[in-house]
């Protein structure tokens, strides 16, 4: 089975984040550190154990700027077979149709059996590329896998729906799924893969070389910091004296001790 | 011009979330000078269009066929597509649940548009309107404007209209029959299950004390279980705890896990994403306790203490240890 896996590159979940001076997106320094969206890395870690069950190849297709580079290195590391940088200008943030318009230009030249997405970035959170992708290769889709199973006449995954349900759902290949996290254990990178992955091939395209893009269909106009909805009362001091004021506060003003 | 929102139902019942939106969809219809209108898609819905019956709604359309008794991303993106071109509404509301992130975005790229998704506010400026919606995992918002022009797709995040009371009225009910053929639908959807039965019920607990990412591995979990402990409050987690392993999942709470509304709620260590924050915002008292003093939980926190929780919790295990509950 051959699976192409779009993962993206975000901004690190501890990093931290400086809005730009255009109030339009954060500043990204050089010492801003990145790493693979989350549920982009579950993704990879499903196509990697169905390449384990049934053989295969996993393409690991990222569109982003030159930093982007290395989160397609580490996939390699981790056992992808080859990967697709859709290189754009800057790490300025597109829209999904955009996104998902430059990742079905890749994959239909690729004809992979299945393409896998994380559910949602950690960055935009717009929960949407993976089911546009599907619309414009016209094929069909499920969300928020939490399994997968190859059989006879396609795919077996389970979707998870809120609040602990889950469903069952039978779906033709070729297809698209978004994935969750936690749809298993993620796998380290080994030295041996590490060492691998400087000699497996990259295909660079610069974003613009695979066409016109769509107008934009959303556009940030302002970026800024979220006002509280309680009014937060901050306790300060050494650890014995905070937890002593909070013990004081829980009892007489909460009165939920 | 007109407001559709998209209403969903899950065994006979209009779901929250939808009734929040159809809400919302009231104020943005007052806002923008629209009426509004409400759609749903299903089989026998008679029982649940009649109760949209006495809102202050102009037409709600019931858009009944029997390949779309189970709920298929196919089935709901061609009736409501349907829908759509032949009424021409401006804006269409969805609640942001997982249905709605299944197809919206689909119906959304049908038209050439994208959903604006998860929006939490909106506000006319020069005649535009302007949604927020977070960015980061809620540690930034943004103002986001759709592209000029008609249908305006919209999903609005959980709880965010909550207050907004539906106003009354009345409302004509219209069914509508979409063209649909088996052929069109891909994907077998199974029956809905539950993966096992809760050993624990956190949605009676009284106090609970929830751990994060922050405790960094499980080895770790033994200063929050004394915590707990002195508190007599039960454990839980936040999702990647339980993806991890660390503890089961039947202890998570959030979106995907239980929702809870203790007296008492201490989140260690925890960012405090929506998804998460969904499931615990209804605790009378929360005490959240990070080292990063932007963190989103502390948005939600009546009482924050910044810093690191290696320090805090076993000092404050040991303060109660001090003077018992
Ligand atoms: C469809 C969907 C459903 C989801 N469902 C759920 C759900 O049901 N429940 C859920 O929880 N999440 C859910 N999530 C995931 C959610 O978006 C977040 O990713 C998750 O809640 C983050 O968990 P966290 O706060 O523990 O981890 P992180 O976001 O990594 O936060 C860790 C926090 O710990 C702090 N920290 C680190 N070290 C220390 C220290 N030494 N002392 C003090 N503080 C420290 C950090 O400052 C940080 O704020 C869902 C996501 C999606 C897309
Ligand atoms: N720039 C990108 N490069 C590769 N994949 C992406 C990119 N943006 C989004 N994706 C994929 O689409 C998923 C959903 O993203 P989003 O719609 O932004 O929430 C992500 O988890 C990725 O798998």
């Amino acid at each position: 089975m051959k699976i192409l896996t779009a993962i993206k590159q975000v901004a690190g979940r501890d990093a931290r984040l400086r809005i730009n001076p255009e109030a339009t997106w954060i500043v990204e320094e050089e010492d801003l550190e990145f790493e693979i969206n989350e549920p982009d890395a579950y993704a990879l870690e499903a196509a990697l154990e169905l390449k384990d069950r049934h053989g295969g190849e996993v393409v690991v297709v990222s569109v982003g700027p030159e930093r982007a580079g290395r989160a397609i290195r580490e996939a390699l590391a981790k056992g992808a077979d080859r990967g697709i940088h859709i290189e754009t200008e800057s790490g300025a943030p597109a829209d999904p149709l955009q996104t998902a318009t430059l990742l079905e230009r890749a994959a239909a030249a690729e004809a992979p059996d299945l393409v896998l997405t994380g559910l949602q970035s950690d960055d935009l959170g717009y929960g949407q590329t993976g089911v546009v992708l599907a619309e414009l290769l016209g094929w069909p889709h499920a969300t928020i896998i939490m399994q997968i199973e190859r059989t006879a006449a396609g795919l077996r995954v389970k979707r998870e729906l809120e609040g602990g349900w889950f469903q069952y759902l039978e779906l033709p290949l070729p297809a698209v799924l978004t994935v969750q996290s936690g749809i298993s254990k993620l796998r380290y990178a080994t030295l041996m893969g590490i060492k691998k992955a400087r000699t497996k091939p990259v295909k660079q395209i610069a974003a613009a070389e695979l066409g016109p893009a769509p107008p934009p269909g959303l556009r940030i106009a302002r970026v800024y910091a979220p006002p509280p909805v309680k009014q937060t009362q901050f306790l300060e001091g050494g650890p014995a004296e905070v937890a002593a004021r909070l013990v004081e506060k829980l009892r007489a003003e909460a009165r939920v001790l | 011009m007109s407001v559709l929102v998209v209403m969903e139902h899950r065994g006979g019942e209009w779901r929250r979330p939808a009734w929040e939106t159809l809400a919302a969809g009231q104020q943005l219809g007052a806002t923008a000078g629209m009426p509004v209108c409400a759609a749903a898609a299903g089989t026998g819905l008679e029982k649940l269009a009649e109760q949209l019956a006495d809102k202050r709604l102009e037409r709600v359309y019931a858009i009944e066929h029997e390949l779309l008794g189970a709920y298929t991303a196919d089935g709901f993106t061609a009736a409501l597509e349907g829908l759509i071109r032949q009424i021409r509404p401006y804006y269409v509301l969805f609640p942001h649940t997982y249905q709605t992130r299944d197809f919206a975005p689909k119906l959304a790229a049908r038209f050439g548009r994208v959903l604006v998704s998860d929006v939490v506010a909106w506000r006319l400026e020069g005649g535009r309107l302007g949604f927020v919606r977070q960015l980061f995992q809620g540690k930034l918002n943004a103002d986001v404007y759709a592209a000029e022009g008609e249908p305006t797709f919209v999903s609005v995040q959980a709880g965010a209209f909550a207050s907004v009371p539906v106003a009354t009225g009345s409302a004509e009910v219209q069914r509508v029959t979409p063209q649909l053929e088996p052929t069109m639908i891909r994907a077998r959807p199974g029956a809905p299950f539950q993966e096992s039965r809760r050993s624990v019920d956190l949605s009676a607990a009284e106090r609970i004390v929830a751990v994060g990412r922050g405790i960094k591995g499980q080895q770790n979990l033994k200063i929050v279980e004394e915590l707990a402990e002195a508190l007599g409050a039960e454990l839980a987690a936040s999702r990647p705890v339980c993806d991890n392993g660390w503890l089961p999942m039947d202890r998570q709470v959030g979106s995907s896990g239980q929702v809870v509304a203790p007296k008492l709620y201490v989140a260690v260590g925890i960012s405090g994403a929506i998804q998460h924050v969904v499931g615990m915002k209804g605790a009378r008292t929360v005490v959240a306790i990070n080292k990063d003093r932007e963190a989103p939980i502390f948005e939600v926190a009546d009482y924050g203490i910044v810093g690191d929780l290696f320090e805090i919790v076993p000092a404050l295990a040991a303060a109660l240890r001090k003077a018992p509950i």
